[in-house]
């Protein structure tokens, strides 16, 4: 049934910033404000407030719809707005404009472990913590078994929490919530974590509460799982939104946006360097986001210097799931351009690619002539995939699967075996056995 | 198995959320989140008493001890006791003295010490309070076993229109709860009212007829003493569980009731009307 569950009309949210808050909202000043001025108290009051009052508006006329059974991806940048509008959504905090309209059990995630007491048990707290997400002693109870198993810290149930791992407090914490079954979730960046094999399962069991026909809001920073869980998705910009639509086109304009509108912030500073746009090209120059592994990737920074920006050093680097891959930068080498000024290209060819097919990201920074004032911090410009047949390139295992998790970077290598035998290995070309 | 307990929330049901408008959901919030409020009285008792040795009998050791102390000033001071023996007199006036006070403190805070539910979740926000309040009536559950003990131990009975006594005990309730919810949403904007709430603990004792009688007050002040709820609470219990010369001032006690009804219903307003800010301000 495609009826729409969420609807969100005009939405704004305003803060006032607490600068003034500190110096006049004590009761002290309360009190005197009232003995100074005892009938035109409201008056003072209102115009004191309005004139001095900074304001900051989380989030402007957003509106968005939210089919039943949907998954939608919430992603921006830090301060971006997210956040306060699951806080909306969850009825936690008012908006000041606009309406939500929800049909269905709401229940959020903002937070893992919300609620736990460090001196109750394992098992006290399973039932603290699901009363407070909004669950049902019933059904607690009836979830009790999976929700341990799910965990995996049987054997200390009934120890304090305070006594706890910090990994097996949130895999606790997790396990409880992940057990909610309401009609609407909204997941506010929970899945980062515990380790990489506990992230893995979480990931897994929210793919399942996807599946299984709940409507979701997910908000995270990993475009991974983003990705991977939300068929659509928005992005928010400075409290509006930016972009709409299938989710890898959001992510696409999320990237975008990254290199673009970072930069942009970074003119009004004194360099006035922007990037303009980050492309990735493969060998034949081909503009492209999808790589195969022995083939070249060219990085391709179109940027427009609005003033004389003297010897800058660019850095790359190239990040896979399990960290930097490998790097660019003119720090260590020393060819750096004397100078930037109007718009132009800087380009990076990185020769042979000796990654596995994964997903990647490419980090730029930019320091100034001195190497160690930012012209720009690292950010996340742009991202590709590799692809490839591995069997093609040799590579006869029998847990082909399992390259997703494995480390990216290869490098031509030889097995020595305990026989005599001798097996070379590399990304780029087929196996070559020697036998001795 | 899981739908069912759903309770009434019908698919069909929608839920408006808007800038202004009351939450018309709110009364049928606050029964949905019955259990919540059950939980967190639970978690409360049995996180207080974890890692003691002595464990929960410091609720019957607090009261006794404080009898005890009181009792001795009043021999000394050769206190009337309106013709019962004067820790009988005390301990009568204490039982509803430490529920107030211990509510008044625990409810003040429990907003402020829960900040991490109020920012993260939602649930009625008077579950919070309502359940520090309950924390305090097990302890007076708990002084008035002691009070029996030593009514037992003065071989004292009675009189007849102790049965009223409930009565007295929910006005008591609603005292703590009416006060408890001003001072829980004041404090979680005004933080000086974590130094207020000592102090007016404090200064309550000494202005409540924990220690003297209500009838030693002189006459023409004894009205704007009973503007304190606790004079026609304390007097109450008195009258019940003790008689002899422990009488009624009604007038007093019909203004300490109407205090309280107006504590209960300001305190409910106050707190509704604050209650949107908490997770904005907390």
């Amino acid at each position: 049934m495609s009826d729409t569950v969420i609807r969100v009309e005009n939405l704004s949210k305003r803060y006032v910033l607490g600068h003034r808050r500190n110096r006049h909202d004590g009761l002290r000043h309360r009190m005197e404000d009232l003995l100074r001025n005892p009938f035109g108290w409201l008056r003072g009051r209102m115009r004191k407030r309005r004139a001095e009052r900074g304001e900051f508006w989380a989030l402007k006329d957003v509106s968005f719809e939210v089919k039943h059974g949907e998954v939608l991806g919430v992603i921006g940048r830090n301060g971006a707005g997210k956040s306060t509008l699951l806080k909306i959504l969850s009825r936690i905090t008012e908006p000041t404009a606009g309406r939500v309209r929800l049909k269905g059990r709401v229940a959020s995630l903002l937070e893992v472990g919300t609620g736990f007491h460090p001196e109750l048990t394992g098992r006290e707290n399973i039932y603290l913590n699901g009363a407070i997400l909004g669950m049902r002693k019933m059904e607690i109870r009836n979830k009790f078994e999976e929700i341990v198993a799910f965990s995996e810290v049987e054997k200390f149930l009934d120890t304090p929490v305070k006594r706890y791992s910090s990994g097996m407090y949130v895999r606790l914490a997790f396990a409880v919530a992940a057990h909610l079954e309401p009609e609407i979730l909204l997941v506010d960046e929970v899945l980062a974590v515990g380790d990489t094999a506990f992230q893995k399962k979480c990931l897994g069991k929210m793919s399942e509460v996807a599946r299984g026909g709940r409507t979701v809001l997910f908000v995270s920073h990993n475009m991974d799982a983003v990705r991977t869980l939300c068929q659509r998705g928005i992005l928010i910009e400075d409290g509006r939104i930016g972009t709409e639509g299938d989710m890898e086109n959001v992510v696409e304009a999320y990237f975008a946006r990254l290199a673009t509108g970072y930069s942009q912030r970074q003119s009004s500073n004194h360099y006035g360097l922007m990037v303009e746009k980050v492309t990735l090209k493969n060998d034949r120059g081909r503009e492209t986001r999808q790589f195969c592994p022995g083939e070249d990737l060219v990085v391709e920074i179109a940027f427009d210097a609005k003033k004389h920006v003297e010897k800058p050093y660019f850095q790359l680097v190239v990040k896979g799931n399990k960290g930097n891959c490998f790097t660019a930068n003119m720090l260590l080498d020393g060819h750096r351009p004397d100078y930037l000024e109007g718009k132009g290209l800087v380009s990076c060819r990185f020769k042979a690619i000796p990654l596995l097919p994964q997903r990647y990201t490419v980090i730029m920074a930019i320091k100034a002539s001195n190497g160690k004032d930012a012209i720009m911090d690292y950010s996340e410009l742009a991202s590709f995939i590799v692809t490839a047949d591995l069997v093609e390139h040799g590579f006869k295992g029998d847990f082909l699967t399992r390259v997703s998790e494995a480390t990216s970077v290869v490098i031509p290598y030889e097995w020595q075996l305990p026989d005599g035998t001798t097996a070379s290995v590399s990304l780029n070309c087929p196996v070559a056995l020697t036998l001795i | 198995m899981v739908e069912s307990d759903l309770n009434g929330f019908c698919f069909m049901d929608e839920m408006i959320i808007e800038a202004g408008h009351p939450d018309r959901q709110y009364l049928r919030d606050l029964w949905r989140y019955r259990e919540l409020f059950m939980f967190l009285a639970w978690r409360d008792l049995l996180v207080r008493y974890k890692q003691t040795v002595v464990g929960v009998a410091w609720s019957l050791i607090r009261p006794a001890l404080a009898v005890l102390v009181l009792t001795v000033v009043g021999k000394v001071g050769k206190l009337p006791a309106g013709g019962v023996p004067y820790a009988l007199f005390v301990a009568c006036a204490m039982l509803p003295w430490q529920f107030f006070s211990t509510a008044l403190s625990e409810s003040g805070n429990s907003l402020v010490s829960n900040s991490n539910l109020i920012s993260k979740v939602y649930f009625p926000r008077l579950v919070v309070p309502a359940s520090s309040v309950i924390i305090s009536f097990v302890d007076f559950a708990i002084a008035a076993f002691f009070l029996g003990v030593l009514m037992c131990w003065y071989h004292f009975l009675p009189p007849e229109i102790a049965w009223m006594l409930p009565g007295f005990v929910l006005l008591a309730f609603a005292a703590s709860f009416g006060a408890g919810l001003w001072i829980a949403a004041l404090m979680v904007k005004y933080r000086d009212f974590r130094f207020i709430v000592p102090f007016v603990v404090q200064f309550g004792l000494y202005a409540s007829p924990v220690l003297v009688m209500t009838s030693k007050v002189p006459e023409r002040w004894r009205l704007i003493y009973s503007l304190n709820p606790m004079v026609g609470i304390i007097d109450g219990f008195r009258w019940c569980l003790l008689g002899h010369q422990n009488v009624m001032y009604w007038p007093g006690f019909a203004l300490s009731c109407a205090t309280v009804i107006v504590l209960v219903a300001t305190g409910i307003g106050y707190f509704r009307k604050t209650e949107r800010t908490f997770a904005d301000v907390i």
